[in-house]
């Protein structure tokens, strides 16, 4: 099996369903004989043709809209938003109509759209090339949100989305698009190979919308992550020597409750990790579920780990992101309580 | 500074407010059949006069002139006829409906069925119209069950959209009609996708797509010209200019300043500026448009030059803010009236015709509004609770099963 990083993965998804499907289509800006400026679509319109891969003008509403308008006449587009801090001025599109079409139209209309888009910090991105909106798409009914962590994750997830007749809003951690990322930037980068999750099928195979990963099994403690932070997650719990189970939810709507629940009502506590800042952050949403479901089982209070209620910063960048030592201090401090 | 001229904020104004005498001297209205009908495969930098003009067909004196003329069968005119009498009719009716309490909120197109009624013949069946909530002449002249209209307005148990969506927002797929939504413009550029999709399927479908004068301001429209233009893709991108937006005048739009038919040359496309009381040319421009769609020569914008001759809603009162006979002082007419009489003058009509039509559709318009009261009007019935809970998803989440059993259990 060839070994793959997450663009080359994230690429041969797009190629393996171009082939697959005629009706599934690519546009961006930048996307087709360029591309992509992060490689993800490179060669995808030498091979499949001008029509199945083409650019867009800068228009991130634009580029949403006409998605939406091709998904109601059959097709299935997968657009790509350049970086997830400019996917605003399509918040629109994505709200008002991509999530409510099929309700408001009694189901005669839909958007099978995928939009794809690099997210997420650790990068010296600053305030417009770093920032995590899942949690703005996570409020929305009508919008699945998914998040791969690795470059198996990241195939099998996009295919699941762009089959998926309801409208994907698929956020890459480009902080992991060439190697996983644990936090600890003053030591080098490794790349992908060698990683077993690196491990990509060439062909069609899909990981299930709605279906979390246990990545590490533990004891002691649960600890919720996606993305960039499923690594960090792991090189925190390795520094605080705590057996905590790791579980990477891949998709946050749907979102595997049932995985979730299972795991607190074993650990009896639950520790939660994200780069999105805090307040109003996906994470809120995780407390409230775990102590809903979880109380009686729960022996201390639910933790947050998370970015801080700031704009994403350019100097303040390992300030910011939360890293394995702040994990690991929130691991410690519920161990304690 | 001090040596300078201060600078002065300019807010455009009406031409009359409530109390003055209506004022539409200031517009300059070419006579019928005076502007040219170029070839539809000219190139679009030939085509720069028509913004600015004024498309029209039939005369003061009743008769269809000039090149524009579509020389329409009799049948298809009177079947226009008859789909603009039956959306007035119905208006008429259901806005009662509402002052009756039978209904929360309702909207009236009267003075602009000419255009969805004449687009709505001249397109063929599996062309898309990506409408506003002012085009119910689109699904009259196709024939849409009355009584799916009422059940919809009164969001009872047969609610075709299942009691989710405020009344009048329709959506109805067969009939060539997209989904309506409450936040305005945002389908324009739906309209230009749903057209690039049918040009990369090596489709021969077209679509066709509606925006206020009001809401050519949202960021929408530019984004729609611009694919439109970039992508060549076969749709006809409609404005219809009644003049008001709730209570803003178009110049708070940019008409002031310019048209909006001229809108479409700062991105390369045809632009036409066509009378919207006027059945005739109405037909004519959008089968213009059409051709050129079809024939790969890309996208058209049209202007429908118009008025809104009644209130923008049931919640609105436009004797607050324009003069209260302005709707007669219109000067392009009643596009019913101007159809009629044309009719009548070609011998195809008359009076007695007109009169049996007219009651024939009041009857239709009342055991309609009369069935649909029987299964029950707003708050009086309702489709099934767990209705709520569907078409979120394909398939509902877990979170959308327990609140579904939740609101049960209560």
């Amino acid at each position: 099996m060839p070994s793959m990083n997450m663009i080359q993965a994230l690429n041969s998804a797009l190629d393996v369903m171009l082939e697959r499907d005629p009706k599934v289509l690519i546009f961006g800006e930048d996307v087709g004989y360029f591309g992509g400026v992060f490689r993800v679509t490179d060669k995808l319109q030498e091979k499949h043709g001008l029509k199945r891969c083409f650019d867009a003008p800068i228009s991130e509403g634009g580029i949403i809209a006409t998605a939406i308008g091709m998904g109601a006449y059959g097709l299935r587009p997968v657009p790509e938003i350049q970086f997830a801090d400019y996917i605003l001025p399509a918040f629109d599109q994505l709200v008002s109509e991509a999530a409510r079409l099929r309700y408001r139209s009694g189901g005669e209309f839909w958007a099978p759209i995928t939009v794809r888009s690099p997210y997420g910090g650790g990068i010296f991105g600053g305030q417009t090339h770093s920032q995590s909106p899942e949690a703005i798409f996570a409020h929305i009914t009508g919008l699945k949100t998914v998040i791969p962590s690795n470059p198996y994750d990241a195939k099998g997830l996009l295919i699941s989305s762009i089959e998926c007749n309801d409208p994907v809003i698929f956020l890459e951690p480009k902080r992991l698009y060439n190697g996983p990322f644990d936090g600890r930037h003053d030591q080098q980068v490794k790349p992908w190979a060698g990683h077993p999750d690196a491990e990509v099928p060439e062909g069609h195979y899909t990981v299930p919308l709605g279906k979390a990963a246990v990545v590490r099994e533990g004891e002691a403690v649960t600890v919720l992550a996606y993305g960039t932070m499923v690594h960090v997650a792991l090189a925190g719990i390795e520094d605080s020597g705590v057996d905590a189970e790791l579980i990477d939810l891949r998709s946050i709507v749907p979102l595997d409750i049932d995985t979730i629940v299972e795991s607190v009502k074993k650990t009896g506590r639950c520790v939660i990790l994200h780069e999105a800042s805090r307040y109003g952050g996906f994470g809120g949403e995780l407390t409230a579920l775990v102590q809903e479901r979880c109380f009686h089982w729960l022996e201390a209070p639910v933790e947050r780990v998370a970015g801080w209620d700031t704009p994403y910063p350019h100097a303040f960048e390992w300030d910011y992101f939360p890293g394995p030592k702040r994990l690991a201090t929130a691991l410690h401090k519920v161990m304690q309580d | 500074m001090s040596n300078r001229a201060k600078l002065s904020l300019y807010v455009p104004e009406p031409n009359a407010r409530p109390g003055e005498r209506p004022g539409f001297e200031h517009f300059e209205i070419p006579a019928a059949g005076a502007v040219r009908c170029p070839d539809i495969g000219a190139p679009e930098r030939e085509l720069r006069d028509l913004p600015y003009t004024l498309i029209r067909v039939l005369d003061d004196q009743d008769a269809a002139v000039g090149p524009w003329d579509p020389k329409l069968s009799t049948d298809t005119m009177i079947a226009g006829l008859r789909a603009m009498m039956l959306t007035r009719t119905f208006d008429d009716r259901l806005f009662r409906a509402h002052r009756q309490g039978k209904t929360s909120f309702y909207m009236k197109s009267t003075g602009e069925e000419a255009i969805g009624a004449a687009q709505s013949l001249a397109l063929d069946e599996g062309d898309m119209s990506f409408p506003t909530y002012r085009v119910l002449s689109w699904l009259m002249a196709r024939g849409y069950p009355l009584k799916d209209l009422v059940n919809q307005i009164f969001n009872n148990a047969e609610d075709p959209l299942q009691g989710r969506q405020l009344p009048i927002l329709y959506s109805a797929r067969d009939y060539g009609f997209y989904s309506l939504s409450g936040n305005v413009g945002s389908r324009f550029g739906h309209a230009v996708g749903w057209a690039m999709a049918s040009a990369y399927s090596e489709d021969d479908k077209i679509a066709l797509a509606y925006i206020g004068e009001g809401t050519t301001a949202e960021g929408d429209f530019h984004e729609a010209l611009t694919f439109a233009s970039v992508y060549h893709a076969p749709v006809i991108l409609c404005v219809t200019n009644n003049q008001y937006a709730i209570s803003s005048h178009a110049g708070i739009a940019g008409a002031d300043e310019t048209t909006f038919a001229a809108k479409a040359i700062g991105y390369g496309i045809p632009g036409l500026r066509v009378d919207g009381n006027d059945f005739l040319a109405v037909w004519a421009a959008t089968e213009w448009a059409a051709e050129r769609a079809r024939s790969n020569r890309g996208a058209t914008l049209i202007e429908f030059f118009t008025y809104r001759a009644e209130g923008h809603s049931t919640s609105d009162d436009p004797t607050k803010y324009r003069p209260a006979d302005e709707p007669s002082a219109w000067p392009l007419g009643d596009p019913l009236d101007r159809l009629k009489r044309h009719l009548i003058a070609i011998g195809a009509w008359d009076e007695e015709r007109h009169a049996a039509l007219a009651a024939e559709l009041d009857t239709a318009v009342r055991a309609a509004v009369k069935e649909a009261e029987k299964i029950g009007t707003l708050g009086k019935s309702k489709p099934p609770v767990e209705q709520m809970f569907e078409g979120v998803f394909e398939e509902p989440d877990w979170r959308l099963i327990e609140q579904r059993r939740e609101v049960e259990g209560l």
